[in-house]
């Protein structure tokens, strides 16, 4: 397959999975605020800041608007175009990565994506936005599991698919950390203790945010506990938005592509998305909370950089004639 | 409730569809009865449905300098253009015999150029033509065919007849709308199009491709084909897209290819992949930075070398544009009689050049009548429709072609066929062309069919997307079509 085309689908795939998360933190702050608010006390800013702070998004959004508050925020997650991660810039880039693929993608996949391109386009999207958002959110996180789902129904599960898989993976990962380094950049209430019921209710949030509070009780059928909650999404070896999930399935598809065996690697991607996935394996949340959760979480949001980079040098950059493909 | 067409105006031109008021000819009264029958929202869900198919699959062409939305639909109208077997022969014969004298006549150029020695074609009409490449004389393309596709656009007089208004032998585009509208006449008018025998235009990409293959080099059995677009900002970019999606193939852009060694390779995933074929839509002039304009990004350096070892076949070759040269155009009937001793089939519209000192005279003093082009132009840019313009205007192009006589030809204003559309809420006669796609390889083969460009505007003789054209299905009827 062209390494350009290769990089446009694993970018095309990244950037759905992007628009979905993005609906899905800001649809559930959304919720939490009618859960914890008796309005006249609310401090918005205190509600709202943490998802601009866990999109290292705080510049830009303070040169666009005066506060964070649920509109503001909401305009900045979901239609903004100066925002080159709003939910239409995610949408769009995906859209103008597909159109490039085409030829390799299957038509209902391009169907969906230019459906859900043209949706967030629309003044029906922009009025939707200002009267209903969580229905907004609702109808990206849907559009994009039906994306998913046409992918894996309708395209050949080769070499692109993997790219493809590979895409969203990464990106899950990086969102469920940022999901959770959400609770990190939450102040709580003053009087508030750590534990106490406005605790719960956030940590019950981040679950939310994953579509993970269902699978958690099964696990956990005690209360919502921090550790337990972080543990979870890290950890979760079943669970499809755990990280570690996330990381063990693209480690596959990496495996996939090169058709090397999982136990050895075949270039620098691999060997790094190896060694995340054993660190993943044996971790404990002991060892997490010691060396610091918000600290963990941004080690390893790195970490999927530089796994993303090798990836790109191994497949996508400048060839030369060494390296000419036989067959 | 108001017909169709009740209030329909044939005017004084020759209507596809009408041979007089209230007169329908004999192959589309299935379609007047079907549209008699027809409720008025039901007319416009089919409408809906024919804009939101286009939209959906991304059926768009690009427009430069407009920052709002860049995709537009190419505008469709529903009426289908219908064409009778025994016309389609005739157009058939005659654009096989102008590919074929089009193709004798670039392998003359660039070898011996007996034609210029015979004097049929005056010298510096060729050797001063913008796309003549000398750099390519005496070098031979495979299978000795230049032109591989071609795009040819043909008009109808005031009478019916045919005739050919240019030849687009570079990178002719469209095709793509001729095989999109069909399948979208299938979803909006199944009935209708089930009670005609309409022959089928699906099968071109398959064509396409075995042209395609016919010039690998050396004869290579299973070649690698590839389709090289300038990008996804490109105005033909849906077209490219979509012919290489139905032909298998993969799409590249100039970065995707590295020329070393004399050979051409795409960056794969897997590393360099050698390529046989390329069918290029980019012009000469953007193929290859060392060769021809150095600020080209859009090329593969070290691509042309590759082509002249013969290690990559090019379709269309290079140095096809001397053929469609509208100064050239001029002279094809007389190509057609010296190369082949045949009378054109299909003759070209009455051309005076500005080249030629009597001519230049007659158009200085005729531009009000006359329409004025550039020669080196396309898409409807750099024209003049003389008896539509301003006074001011046709001064300007006065000036222009006493300035440069070679880039300048005029024609007498052809009174376009007409065909009805659906403006303003009901039907009305508007201006068509029709352009059939030639594909030249191992023999000459036209699927039947064309793009039928139609002039939206009332009373506009230019049918060119990027000035408000539209298009319309072509149906073109099997021999034992019932035309009753």
């Amino acid at each position: 397959m062209l390494s350009r085309v290769a990089d446009s689908l694993y970018w095309m795939s990244r950037y759905i999975e992007r628009a979905e998360n993005n609906a899905r933190i800001a649809g559930v702050n959304l919720q939490l605020l009618l859960d914890l608010t008796n309005p006249a006390e609310a401090n918005p800013k205190h509600q709202w800041d943490p998802i601009i702070s866990s999109l290292e998004e705080n510049e830009l959004f303070a040169s666009l608007y005066d506060s964070p508050d649920g509109k503001t925020v909401i305009d900045f997650v979901s239609l903004q175009k100066k925002n080159p991660n709003s939910i239409f810039s995610c949408l769009s880039h995906a859209r103008e990565n597909a159109r490039t693929t085409r030829e390799q993608i299957s038509s209902e996949m391009w169907e969906q994506i230019n459906r859900l391109y043209l949706f967030v386009k629309s003044d029906a999207a922009k009025k939707l936005v200002r009267t209903s958002p969580y229905e907004f959110f609702k109808r990206i996180i849907t559009g994009s599991h039906l994306f998913q789902g046409i992918t894996d129904a309708t395209m050949t599960h080769g070499e692109g698919w993997d790219f493809i898989r590979i895409g969203k993976l990464l990106e899950r990962a990086d969102c469920t950390s940022r999901i959770l380094d959400v609770k990190y950049h939450i102040i709580l209430p003053s009087g508030e203790k750590v534990g106490g019921n406005v605790d719960t209710i956030q940590w019950m949030s981040v679950l939310r945010s994953c579509s993970a509070l269902e699978a958690y009780r099964k696990v956990y059928v005690d209360q919502v506990a921090p550790w337990k909650v972080a543990e979870f999404i890290i950890t979760h070896s079943a669970f499809p938005r755990s990280i570690r999930f996330s990381v063990d399935y693209f480690d596959a598809a990496l495996h996939h592509i090169s058709g090397s065996s999982e136990s050895k690697y075949a270039n620098e991607a691999e060997r790094l998305s190896g060694r995340l996935r054993s660190d993943l394996d044996y971790v404990t949340i002991g060892d997490i909370f010691k060396f610091g959760l918000h600290e963990y979480l941004e080690q390893i949001q790195e970490r999927l950089v530089e796994i993303s980079d090798a990836m790109h040098s191994s497949y996508c950059a400048e060839t030369t004639l060494d390296n000419v493909a036989t067959g | 409730m108001r017909d169709f067409f009740s209030g329909y105006e044939v005017g004084d031109f020759f209507d596809e569809m009408f041979a007089a008021p209230g007169v329908v000819r004999p192959h589309y009264s299935k379609l007047f009865a079907r549209f008699k029958e027809m409720e008025r929202d039901e007319f416009e869900r089919k409408r809906e449905l024919a804009a939101s198919t286009f939209l959906s699959q991304g059926v768009t062409f690009t427009v430069y300098n407009d920052d709002q939305g860049t995709e537009r639909i190419f505008p469709f109208d529903l009426v289908p253009r219908i064409i009778p077997a025994e016309e389609w022969e005739l157009i058939e014969r005659g654009l096989v015999q102008r590919i074929t004298a089009l193709n004798l006549f670039l392998h003359d150029i660039y070898h011996t150029q007996n034609i210029l020695r015979d004097g049929i074609i005056p010298k510096q009409i060729v050797w001063e033509a913008a796309h003549f490449r000398p750099e390519f004389m005496h070098f031979d393309v495979p299978r000795n065919i230049y032109i591989h596709i071609c795009g040819t656009d043909l008009i109808r007089d005031e009478k019916g007849a045919y005739l050919v208004l240019e030849d687009n032998a570079r990178c002719p585009s469209g095709v793509s709308y001729v095989i999109e509208n069909r399948q979208t006449m299938k979803r909006t008018f199944p009935s209708l199009l089930a009670q005609y025998r309409v022959r089928p235009v699906e099968d071109y990409s398959q064509e396409l491709l075995n042209v395609l293959r016919y010039i690998a080099p050396g004869g290579k059995s299973e070649p690698t084909v590839v389709l090289l677009t300038p990008g996804v900002y490109n105005s033909a970019y849906f077209e490219h897209s979509f012919l290489a999606r139905s032909m298998g193939i993969e799409i590249v852009e100039g970065r995707d290819l590295v020329a070393q060694g004399g050979k051409v390779f795409m960056r794969t995933t897997m590393g360099l992949k050698p390529v046989d074929v390329i069918y290029r839509r980019i012009n000469d002039d953007f193929l290859d930075p060392l060769v021809f304009r150095k600020d080209s990004g859009l090329g593969v350096p070290g691509l042309v070398e590759a082509y002249r070892d013969g290690n990559v076949s090019l379709a269309n070759s290079i140095g096809t544009g001397i053929a469609d040269d509208k100064a050239v155009y001029h002279f094809v009937p007389k190509m057609i009689r010296y190369y082949l001793s045949e009378d054109p089939i299909l003759p070209n519209v009455p051309t005076y050049l500005a080249a030629v000192k009597e001519d230049l005279a007659y158009i200085l003093e005729h531009i009000p009548e006359l329409v004025i082009k550039a020669v080196n132009e396309s898409g409807g840019y750099g024209m003049l429709i003389g008896p539509q313009a301003t006074k001011a205007e046709c001064e300007r192009f006065r000036e222009k072609v006493r300035k440069h006589p070679r880039n300048y030809i005029a024609q007498p204003v052809v009174p376009l066929s007409r065909a009805p559309a659906f403006c303003d809420e009901t039907m009305q006669g508007r201006h068509v062309d029709l352009r059939p796609f030639v594909l030249f390889g191992e023999k000459v083969t036209i699927v039947p069919g064309g793009l039928t460009r139609v002039a939206l505007r009332a009373g506009s003789l230019v049918v060119n997307s990027s000035q408000g054209g539209g298009s319309k299905d072509t149906w073109i009827l099997e021999e034992d079509e019932n035309a009753a």
